[in-house]
């Protein structure tokens, strides 16, 4: 079993309110010294069988359909073993 | 004999009633539509009514889009059914590609729940008939989702094409409903495809069809006599 990730982030342009809004909490905690935060989903999914390219193409494809909406936001497919 | 008007109820929906009573206060009939079943029962147009559908886990509106009855309405939509898609319709819509552009968290992150002035900004939709261009009516609005968003290119064509189809009206006080509530780029509440058929708006028309309850006007029940006119003349 492989567990592949897939991190959802909002594109760069898209404005990101509960970001900026963790960011301004920040400094009223005691954590100085950063400017921004952009607020993401991080998906884990355990594959059955191995995880070839094959397995990969549907990952992305499931990601691009699916786990992400790719008009507001971007995704990155990585695995880790 | 009047039109079959259907309304889908999805887990989660909240306003299918207020949109099947809109629906026949208008004078047409309302059909229930039922999210696991493809089956449309011969309906001559669809409304996706307001809530929270799959309890907008994941993205609102990115679950139910994948429903079995999503299938048809898809299908329908496309060949020139009249779709209407009222809050989280109007999210299913925008997820199912319908309609162009997303909707996010409100701005402000705060749910926004009041009576929203809006200005009626293109008559040439199925749902808009009735209204006159720039009238300016006043319908519920509640939602946490509700920032439309769509990149310059689109909204450009949107606006160039007339297919921005209710923006949120300025032009008074916020206590009296007016103004942006949740950061929709260019004030947009509401727009149309290119052919007319769907539309889609973050308000509720369905909760101002009669004087005694909402907002005490009627001012939302243009959108389903417009449709029920284009459907018996048609």
């Amino acid at each position: 079993m492989a567990r592949v990730v897939v991190d959802v982030m909002l594109k760069p342009e898209i404005l990101d309110p509960q970001g900026q809004a963790v960011q301004r909490a920040l400094p009223r905690l005691g954590f100085d010294g950063i400017s921004d935060v952009r607020q993401g989903k991080r998906f884990e999914l355990e594959v059955d069988g191995p995880v070839d390219d094959a397995a990969l193409a549907r990952i992305r494809q499931m990601a691009e359909t699916f786990l992400a909406n790719t008009v507001i936001e971007d995704f990155s497919v990585k695995v880790e073993s | 004999m009047t039109a079959r008007i259907g309304v889908v109820t999805f887990p989660g929906t909240l306003d299918d009633r207020d949109s099947q009573r809109a629906v026949r206060v208008a004078g047409a009939e309302a059909v229930p539509l039922w999210h696991r079943d493809k089956d449309l029962k011969q309906v001559d147009a669809v409304v996706l009514p307001g809530g929270f559908s799959y309890g907008d886990y994941l993205r609102a509106g990115a679950i139910s889009r994948f429903s079995p009855v999503m299938e048809s309405v898809i299908e329908q939509a496309r060949a020139g059914m009249p779709v209407l898609g009222i809050c989280n319709g109007f999210q299913v819509l925008t997820e199912a590609h319908l309609l162009p552009g997303a909707m996010l968290r409100n701005t402000a992150l705060h749910f926004v729940c009041r009576d929203q002035r809006l200005r009626v900004e293109s008559t040439a939709t199925d749902w808009t008939a009735d209204f006159t261009p720039g009238q300016e009516i006043s319908v519920p609005l509640k939602n946490i989702d509700g920032r439309y968003t769509a990149d310059e290119r689109t909204l450009d064509e949107l606006e160039a094409e007339g297919r921005v189809a209710f923006r949120y009206a300025s032009g008074g006080p916020a206590r009296d409903g007016y103004g942006n509530p949740n950061g929709s780029q260019r004030d947009i509440a509401g727009i149309t495809n290119a052919a007319g058929n769907v539309v889609g708006l973050m308000p509720h028309p369905e909760h101002a069809v009669e004087p005694l309850i909402g907002t005490g006007r009627t001012d939302g029940l243009g959108l389903f006599t417009s449709v029920l006119k284009k459907l018996v003349s048609a």
